[in-house]
């Protein structure tokens, strides 16, 4: 069953509290969803670490209900730009 | 350990390079693992693949054996290096390339 963008997002955020979470519906089909995720307990995970915090906030739907979850993690840059 | 288990820790031991894809390396199965098939074919890398449609056991073993809920899974010298999104962000800031060339 295909689930929404706005549910993806409740659940990362649920697990990683001060998640930034950035949903796009890549084919508009409640299917294919590109996430990206940054949050400061990133910080000092490597890459796969990162992405199996969002699996496991996701509990288990990654590869399942959720068949396609094109992911971005990092952790917030300070601002350079002002 | 199972048996997939076991077959999968063989398998990422003896190669160098191996992927874990739905499909080959010819006719891909799955747009993920398209992309890294393409991805390895662009750095010019030996590889060898598994097909995980071809054994249910692996299929699912894999997921177990990493941690990992997602096929594609990329193996370098036995260390789970991740799936096609990771691929493709070592691919553009030249991690990869450099994780492969030490093995070419």
């Amino acid at each position: 069953m295909p689930m929404a963008a706005i549910e993806i997002e409740r659940l990362i955020k649920a697990s990683i509290p001060e998640a930034e979470v950035i949903i796009r519906d890549l084919a508009g089909d409640g299917d294919h969803y590109a996430a990206r995720v940054v949050s400061k307990s990133f910080e000092g995970l490597s890459r796969i670490k990162q992405h199996q915090a969002v699996y496991a906030a996701l509990g288990g739907r990654v590869g399942g209900e959720l068949h396609a979850l094109q992911l971005e993690t990092a952790v917030p840059q300070p601002e350079n730009d002002q | 350990m199972s048996d997939a288990q076991t077959r999968i820790a063989d398998l990422v031991k003896s190669n160098d390079i191996v992927l874990f894809m739905k499909g080959t390396a010819l006719f891909p199965q799955c747009g993920f693992s398209s992309r890294a098939v393409a991805i390895l074919d662009r750095l010019g890398a030996t590889y060898e693949t598994v097909d995980v449609l071809q054994d249910p056991d692996i299929r699912q073993g894999i997921k177990e054996y990493s941690d990992w809920p997602t096929v594609p899974q990329l193996y370098v010298k036995g260390e789970f290096v991740g799936g096609s999104d990771i691929m493709m962000e070592m691919f553009e800031n030249g991690e990869l390339q450099q994780l492969l060339g030490a093995e070419a």
